[in-house]
């Protein structure tokens, strides 16, 4: 009963914040990267990445393996900094601070800037708890009852609450590994990013359970700000509005996906795109 | 003009690319003397060329359907970007407007074998002057997209504008001689569709000087196409002076 009276609070949260001004073009970047260099030891893995991200847009980033954009998306909530051969030299701002800033609170930017991973990777514990977990430890929830709407809302907007509400006490790890991937994407929203990080988010998923998370990504674009990496390029072109090209480092060119996917400018990225030799 | 491509990783695919290519080229040079035919046909008032004219256009629709199928087949399996998306998209196009041209040099070749049965006329001789320009725009513009200039595909299209004008001379022309000689009005009025069908092969030719021109570069033509063709207005007056926007591009 107390489940049933949260889902119809919930069913209206999304209403009140869903109206949020759209974010035009020319607003300011929500995250600016300038000159970003990242060194494994001695070797070099980014070379001076210039990039803007978008609010309230997916932006893919694209390229061969290796070429460093894993390592880029890293950068973004500071994941690189449990890897200790891993130096990170530039300026990465977000809302125009510098992420980097020795100041700055680790725990609470990745509250800002989540991150879901290629493998789903619920914790083993039941659903409710799986979705729960964040807002506990970040204080986000003052009561049972606005966690519980939080865990519904968040089970919502993953499209994942009809699947799963009669069941929310059994292990998120006996669910389907599509199912897994928005239980994970409901953990990361639980605790009200402002970013969403994906690193391959569908690799390991079929085609159907891969059409239910990019049509997941696609509406929370309206309330987040989405960086996404991926392999299958007409991912990319079917998820984003902007996508950057990785190579060997280097970011070589970001545009307006259709533009990147129609007439690329580099020969590196049309040869990339195209499958060819470059 | 055209970047040197490397090849694809999959050769397969570059295999199915460049037979499109060859497919579009044949399609092209039969186009081109389709319309030699029919043209030849009427000035030689050569009745049996005029109907191997008529007989060879299933040439061209088969070729067409060719192009068709192999441009289905490609989007679905290989699901092209880029440059190649661009060269399966500009085939197909390419394809649907040189079948027309075909067509048209079929129509002209019907109303040759209808002339043939009259005297003479005099534009006959006029006719054939529209017939080469047009000739040798259609034969530009393949080269263009054979040697994927865009460039090239650009000269081709202004070119078009010349042959308007040519089919509104032609066209006053006619009516002055049908005034003079009512006897002249049937063979007149097979010349003037004769004309129009010409007319509207450059005007296929055009577009595929369009098409050749996004192929190569991803970008569209700026600007309104080049408009000489004002015969709609040769005997009355338009109905306002600055409205002359879309005039001749109908059918």
């Amino acid at each position: 009963m107390a489940e049933l009276q949260a889902t119809a609070a919930a069913t209206e949260i999304p209403e009140a914040t869903g109206a949020s001004p759209d974010a035009g073009s020319d607003q300011p970047a929500k995250i600016a990267a300038r000159n970003v260099n990242v060194f494994y030891g001695t070797n070099q893995a980014l070379k001076d990445i210039d990039l803007d991200l978008g609010g309230n847009e997916v932006t893919a980033l694209i390229g061969p393996s290796g070429c460093g954009k894993s390592t880029f998306l890293r950068c973004l909530n500071r994941m690189n900094d449990v890897i200790d051969i891993c130096r990170v030299t530039g300026r990465i701002t977000l809302d125009g601070e510098d992420i980097y800033d020795p100041r700055l609170d680790v725990v609470q930017l990745r509250a800002r800037v989540g991150m879901v991973f290629q493998k789903p990777n619920p914790f083993p514990k039941s659903i409710y708890d799986n979705i729960a977990y964040g807002p506990r430890i970040h204080g986000v929830a003052n009561n049972k009852e606005e966690l519980e709407e939080i865990v519904v809302t968040s089970l919502q907007r993953a499209g994942l609450w009809n699947e799963v509400k009669d069941r929310l006490n059994v292990p998120g790890t006996g669910l389907s590994g599509g199912q897994q991937q928005r239980l994970c994407i409901a953990r990361a929203i639980a605790v009200s990013p402002e970013v969403i990080l994906m690193d391959e988010p569908c690799s390991a998923l079929d085609p159907i359970a891969t059409a239910k998370i990019e049509e997941l990504i696609d509406e929370l674009r309206g309330n987040y700000t989405i960086v996404i990496v991926t392999h299958n390029m007409q991912q990319a072109a079917r998820v984003s509005q902007r996508t950057a090209f990785f190579h060997l480092g280097e970011m070589v060119e970001a545009d307006e996906t259709e533009a990147i996917f129609t007439n690329p400018k580099d020969e590196r990225t049309l040869g990339y795109i195209t499958g060819r030799y470059g | 003009m055209a970047r040197q491509q490397h090849e694809h990783i999959v050769k397969s695919f570059d295999e199915q690319l460049k037979s499109v290519n060859q497919q579009i080229a044949r399609m092209g040079g039969l186009a081109e003397s389709q319309l030699a035919s029919a043209v030849e046909a009427l000035v030689k008032r050569d009745s049996d060329l005029a109907g191997r004219v008529v007989n060879a256009d299933t040439g061209l629709d088969n070729l067409e359907h060719d192009v068709e199928e192999a441009v289905v087949r490609i989007l679905a399996l290989r699901q092209p970007v880029a440059t190649d998306l661009r060269d399966i998209i500009a085939a197909f196009k390419i394809a649907s407007d040189t079948e027309r041209i075909g067509d048209y040099a079929v129509n002209v070749a019907k109303r040759a074998l209808a002339l043939n049965q009259m005297p003479p006329v005099q534009p006959v001789y006029t006719v054939p002057r529209m017939a080469r320009l047009v000739q040798s725009i259609v034969k530009d513009t393949f080269d263009a997209y054979v040697e994927r200039d865009a460039e090239k595909a650009i000269d081709v299209w202004h070119r078009d504008e010349e042959v308007d004008e040519m089919y509104t001379s032609l066209f006053r022309e006619l009516l002055t001689y049908m005034m003079e000689d009512p006897r002249s009005i049937t063979p007149g009025t097979h010349l003037l569709f004769i004309a129009k069908n010409i007319e509207r092969i450059g005007d296929h030719a055009t577009n595929i000087a369009e098409t050749v021109h996004y192929l190569v570069t991803g970008e569209y033509i700026e600007g309104g196409r080049p408009k000489g063709d004002t015969s709609s207005y040769a005997v009355m007056e338009p109905p306002r002076p600055d409205e002359d926007g879309n005039g001749g591009d109908d059918e």
